[in-house]
């Protein structure tokens, strides 16, 4: 296959809750793609709509109350919308692996971190014990986790946070997934070993040829992992391009707001532009665009008419109606 | 007493944790959270707290403000000891310092409406009638940005940003000279966290407030804080002017620190210094400086595993404390052989 392979495409993907007060549009027309061995960023505020993408992607939006609505979602070309639940069982933890932000909630406490990693691979593949327990050894020595053969017999309290996130890492990768799905692996994590594990991501990353959606809120982090970034506003993607692209010229004034909020060290002191009001609740999306209540650019038709996503630049799409202008009006 | 216009003063701070096991809690050891910790805010400037988790920068901001007990060293805030107080003294000189806490969610009592929280302090400490009061919660929500219309309403129906306004309009209620701004906006939303921030800055022209500025996100307290101090398992390892500190970090693990530091700006790949290991356990740190085990420099250093290295001052302002300050580590550095 060649290297520029769509491996995982979301195609208008929308997800609701009904609740008692009412629709959730949690996410809402969303598609992107993801191509093999590269990182694609998924960036956003609370609420935006980010992990329930990618708990849609896997299929683990609780019904009732969340359902997903319509959308395609093609791993190397097949649909898993159309897939059967046992087929599904094994996609999840075979080939997507999964990565969550809080290892310390997300290992069970009871087991030893070996048998758990024993675990992710026997339920996929038909391996002894024996067996697994020597991948169980290698995966963790591939995430340079310190004398493996002892530390696969600890248990998660045992270890320290970044520790565990490794661990979560080995039980993600062994079954050597095509896509990993990491939702903020490191939010939790000190700066310090936030490198460490970015660096680890990057380097199974290349050595997997893996493709990787990675979800977060924080904009440096996007810099330093991301080859495609996109950006989701209130259940939508708003933006989406090549990393350099959309740092170096974001064409929807929420990317712009965004990326100006953040303190730098080039203008030290300087005062921060900031963002009107408030990240809006899933419960009541604005109509029409759903930014413009925020926008310095809003027009009439921001309140009439919701812009669609469409590449602005080539392999720059953006869903805003005056991204053509924005570099004037937004220096 | 204080010197030369410093408003707060901290002289050798200790804050021990007693450790105990067994049925009848035998204290079998001491976690020192806060380890002679010494440095000086000057009025209207802003000193920035910086380090890992556990490395002690909440439990000295506390300690300072006698929300834990001390268990050794000084500290002077606008001249007054704010250790030798009696009860009674320390509830007057509480109006003077004041904090604002990291969870606007948790630091908000749900069954107070937002005047009674913020005019707590006032009713507590007698302070005008009634109507006088309620004129005053509104000129502070009013200072904070938020309607004084909010007055009469709970902290739920408010969201993540405007409660941490409400705990910013309780901080100033008594007119505080000294406030501690405990990782103010890490809970915000990355669009919300500026306007805070900006609400600091501003309120701090107009008062000369000193702050106390704790965060972990080392680009925002570059951006607010004059002078910054790093902390490492209890102790200030390096203390400078902010330009200087980000310029020319001295001590290895402030350079670490900053390497590690994410930069929002994909077209600067930079060489990353990735730090070996984790945080030793607080309670049985290693001998000699507790750096060194994870330290690029200690390798070819004989004495930073016997003897802690004490904190000079390296150049004018600039503090260290480090055996090696300022070298760079050899090509073949053993903390970067973890990934």
């Amino acid at each position: 296959m060649d290297d520029d392979s769509k491996v995982l495409e979301v195609a208008h993907l929308s997800t609701y809750f009904y609740t008692a007060e009412g629709v959730a549009r949690a996410v809402d027309d969303v598609s992107f793609s993801i191509r093999r061995a590269k990182t694609l960023a998924l960036v956003g505020e609370s609420g935006c709509g980010k992990s329930v993408t990618a708990l849609s992607i896997m299929r683990l939006v609780s019904d009732p109350p969340g359902r997903i609505v319509s959308g395609k979602v093609l791993l190397e070309g097949e649909d898993l919308m159309l897939l059967p639940e046992s087929r599904m069982q094994s996609v999840r933890g075979g080939r997507i692996g999964m990565v969550f932000q809080e290892p310390m909630t997300s290992l069970n406490p009871v087991f030893t971190v070996g048998n758990q990693i024993m675990e992710a691979i026997r339920v996929h593949e038909n391996a002894s014990r024996r067996e697994a327990r020597e991948r169980a050894i290698e995966m963790m020595r591939t995430v340079h986790l310190p004398s493996p053969e002892e530390r696969i017999d600890s248990y998660p309290h045992e270890l320290s946070g970044g520790q565990q996130q490794r661990v979560m890492i080995a039980m993600a990768l062994a079954c050597k997934p095509t896509v990993l799905i990491a939702d903020e692996p490191t939010t939790a994590l000190d700066v310090t070993i936030q490198s460490q594990i970015l660096a680890l991501l990057e380097g199974l990353r290349e050595e997997f040829r893996m493709a990787v959606l990675f979800i977060t809120h924080d904009l440096a982090v996007v810099a330093e992992t991301a080859h495609d970034v996109a950006v989701m506003y209130a259940g939508r993607i708003a933006e989406t391009a090549e990393v350099k692209a959309l740092f170096r010229k974001p064409l929807h004034p929420y990317t712009r707001l965004l990326f100006r909020s953040i303190p730098r060290a080039t203008e030290r002191r300087k005062r921060l532009d900031t963002i009107e009001g408030q990240v809006p609740s899933p419960l009541h999306f604005p109509p029409a665009c759903r930014f413009h209540p925020r926008c310095p650019l809003v027009t009439e038709r921001c309140r009439a008419e919701e812009p669609q996503l469409r590449e602005v630049e080539t392999g720059h799409f953006a869903a805003c109606h005056r991204s053509e202008e924005i570099e004037g009006l937004m220096k | 007493m204080t010197a030369n216009g410093k408003l707060v003063e901290v002289r050798d701070l200790t804050t021990y944790f007693p450790v105990k096991k067994g049925v009848f809690s035998r204290t079998v050891g001491y976690v020192k959270a806060v380890d002679g910790v010494s440095f000086s805010i000057e009025r209207g400037r802003t000193l920035g707290l910086v380090g890992e988790s556990g490395c002690g920068k909440t439990t000295c901001a506390r300690t300072m403000l006698r929300l834990i007990e001390p268990t050794g060293g000084k500290v002077f805030v606008n001249g007054q000891d704010v250790f030798g107080l009696t009860p009674r003294e320390l509830r007057q000189a509480r109006r003077r310092f004041q904090i604002i806490f990291q969870d606007p969610y948790a630091s908000l009592n749900p069954r107070m409406t937002i005047e009674s929280i913020v005019g707590e302090g006032l009713v507590v400490h007698r302070i005008g009638t009634r109507a006088e009061r309620r004129r005053r919660v509104a000129e502070l929500l009013e200072s904070v940005g938020l309607p004084a219309e909010a007055a009469g309403r709970y902290p739920h129906e408010f969201s993540g940003g405007q409660r941490q306004r409400i705990g910013i309009a309780r901080a100033l209620a008594l007119e505080p000279v000294f406030l501690v701004c405990d990782e103010p906006v890490s809970a915000l939303d990355v669009s919300v966290r500026a306007q805070i921030v900006n609400l600091l800055e501003d309120l701090q022209a107009k008062t000369s407030m000193s702050y106390l500025f704790i965060a972990h996100d080392l680009n925002l307290v570059e951006h607010i804080s004059d002078d910054v101090a790093v902390m490492y398992l209890g102790r200030i390892v390096e203390m400078a002017p902010a330009e200087e500190i980000y310029d020319k970090p001295l001590h290895p693990y402030t350079r670490a620190l900053l390497a590690a530091n994410p930069v929002p700006d994909p077209e600067t790949r930079r060489e990353r210094i990735i730090l070996g290991g984790d945080i030793p356990n607080p309670m049985n740190p290693p001998g000699g400086c507790y750096f060194h085990p994870r330290c690029a420099l200690a390798a070819g250093c004989d004495g930073c595993d016997r003897a802690y290295p004490p904190l000079m001052e390296y150049s004018p302002g600039h503090w260290v404390a480090c055996c090696r300050p300022g070298e760079a580590p050899a090509a073949a550095a053993p903390a970067a052989a973890l990934p």
